[in-house]
């Protein structure tokens, strides 16, 4: 008789393959961490979170918390937002390369006089979080990190 | 694999179109059977580049319906999506399919109707092709990712933010200039004569990006006809030939290396260079995706048509226009022309097509006319690329 035993079948589904969720990650923001995954194989930090290792692919994933330090790499001031975001305007996104390595994008909280090209370079500091309450495209409560120049 | 011919091109005027995208399609696809002297039985399948139909019409699966709206028969149909790139991967995947031997004769083109949507939708539908994950939240818009962008090229090269802001006018200028002489263009007759303060003072959209900087929401459709080389004097005495293509995929933005250089660009063009046999000097004309002033400069770089950080100076010194050392989108590219992103690519091929058989409008066509041109699209943020390399000769 071909055919594979039902409890066979469920015994594979129960392999997880993702050590830290989006979900999980979001959490974490929302209490004030910022949470990534150490790789076994290369030391290397994956931060936001994925399946496998950023650096190298590997599999073997640890969820640590990263410090939020940071340094800007660039930012923008946006004046026209898309549909959800009209009443944030002016914002202002910023990538920021992570002590550990990883970069991460969020907003800046700062005052949008002061958001000039010389802000490329300064330290940051993770200060929060920037809540979304969702669209029908996009639902549920989302968030980013937030963060402030240091000193 | 066999040699692969373009023998027929069609295009809608674009701007605000009033019919729906099944016609608009329809428009350019009969344009193109009827350029090549082909008709309906002749094509074997349809590959049709499309990227928010669900949102614009309440329409998916467009590409079947496109089919039958021609009476094609029940052949293969299928929808690409590549965000903006997405009229690119069609054709080159209708490209393989006729190198392949599987089809003698295949439709493929593109199709979008984004004006339609009004601004601040369309901006919400567009921003879908960034990470939702991790820029959902932050609001990220597509004028602030080649913000960002731009931020970073004048931080790299160690130039005043003002000073790039000033180059990056002359791509809005050139490409405003070429489309205000292009018939087919949403900008026809219209914004020829920028000066580099209109461009930098306009409004402010995502600093330092004004709306001059930015290319519009548009509709609009393209098609081609493609059939293996060895048939194309059939049809046509002007083919033009799939010389090499290319495509690349992208990442979320925080895991770019660098925003100013994009590897799924980079990879890309690399791929269809040595699929072609040819280098940037060879390459006579180009067409690429001018989404936004930096997007054009970045473009140029991570092809090999200048050094890094040396587009925006050539740029104002005029290599990028008419006579200069690329005639870079002699159509008025996305800024000039419009941007109905799931046609773009097609579009881009189409004006390229048009140059070879020196059949561009008065002002932009190259004289004498390119015997290799090249195409780059961009789809999301630096998400999906892609690259068409064609010529007059085959290789």
């Amino acid at each position: 008789m071909v055919g594979k035993e039902q409890e066979e079948i469920e015994k594979e589904l129960s392999k997880e393959y993702v050590a830290l969720t989006y979900a999980d990650y979001e959490v974490g923001l929302k209490g004030g961490k910022l949470l990534g995954l150490k790789c076994a194989a290369c030391g290397g930090i994956t931060c936001h979170p994925m399946p496998v290792c950023q650096w190298c692919s590997d599999r073997h994933l640890e969820k640590v918390e990263l410090s939020g330090d940071g340094e800007v790499t660039t930012f923008t001031v946006i004046r026209v937002a898309s549909e959800g975001f009209e009443d944030d305007v002016p914002y202002i996104p910023c990538l920021v390369k992570t002590k550990e390595g990883p970069c991460v994008i969020g907003r800046l909280d700062m005052a949008v006089e002061s958001a000039t090209q010389e802000v490329i370079g300064t330290q940051v500091k993770l200060d929060g979080i920037s809540t979304y309450n969702g669209d029908k495209f996009f639902s549920g409560e989302h968030v980013c990190p937030v963060f402030k120049i240091v000193g | 694999m066999r040699d692969v011919a373009i023998i027929g091109v069609g295009h809608t005027k674009f701007g605000r179109a009033s019919k729906t995208s099944l016609e608009l399609f329809s428009e350019a696809s009969l344009q193109a059977m009827d350029d090549a002297g082909v008709v309906g039985a002749d094509i074997e399948a349809l590959f049709q580049g499309a990227a928010l139909p669900g949102f614009e019409e309440g329409q998916v699966m467009p590409a079947a319906f496109s089919a039958a709206e021609l009476n094609l028969g029940p052949i293969p149909a299928t929808r690409y999506e590549g965000a903006c790139a997405s009229a690119s991967v069609a054709i080159r995947d209708a490209a393989m399919w006729v190198s392949s031997g599987e089809c003698d004769m295949v439709l493929a083109g593109g199709v979008e109707k984004a004006l339609t949507m009004g601004t601040a939708f369309a901006t919400r539908t567009f921003a879908m092709s960034c990470h939702t994950p991790t820029e959902g939240a932050v609001g990220l818009t597509f004028p602030g990712v080649f913000a960002m962008a731009a931020r970073q090229y004048a931080k790299g090269y160690d130039m005043p933010l003002d000073s790039l802001r000033e180059k990056m006018a002359h791509v809005s200028i050139k490409n405003h200039r070429h489309g205000a002489l292009n018939p087919l263009a949403q900008f026809y007759k219209k914004i020829g004569n920028l000066k580099v303060e209109d461009v930098v003072n306009s409004m402010m959209v995502a600093d330092p990006l004004t709306l001059m900087d930015c290319c519009p929401f548009s509709d609009g459709a393209a098609a081609l006809v493609l059939c293996p080389a060895e048939d194309a004097k059939k049809y046509t005495d002007d083919p033009v030939y799939v010389l090499g293509t290319g495509q690349g995929s992208g990442s979320a933005l925080s895991k770019m290396e660098d925003l100013t250089k994009p590897v799924s660009r980079i990879q890309s063009a690399k791929v269809a260079f040595k699929r072609a046999r040819l280098e940037p000097k060879d390459i006579g004309i180009l067409e690429l995706h001018d989404c936004f002033t930096i997007a054009e400069l970045i473009a140029l770089e991570c092809l090999g048509f200048f050094e890094w950080g040396k587009a925006a100076e050539a740029t104002a010194q005029g290599e990028t226009d008419l006579g200069g050392k690329i005639p870079t989108n002699m159509s008025g590219g996305l800024i000039g022309k419009g941007h109905p992103i799931g046609a773009t690519g097609a579009s881009q091929v189409y004006w390229m097509v048009k140059q070879m058989r020196g059949e561009a409008a008065k002002g932009n066509q190259i004289d004498p006319v390119p015997e290799y041109g090249m195409t780059d699209t961009l789809g999301g943020d630096f998400g999906t690329l892609c690259h068409i390399i064609l010529g007059r000769t085959k290789k």
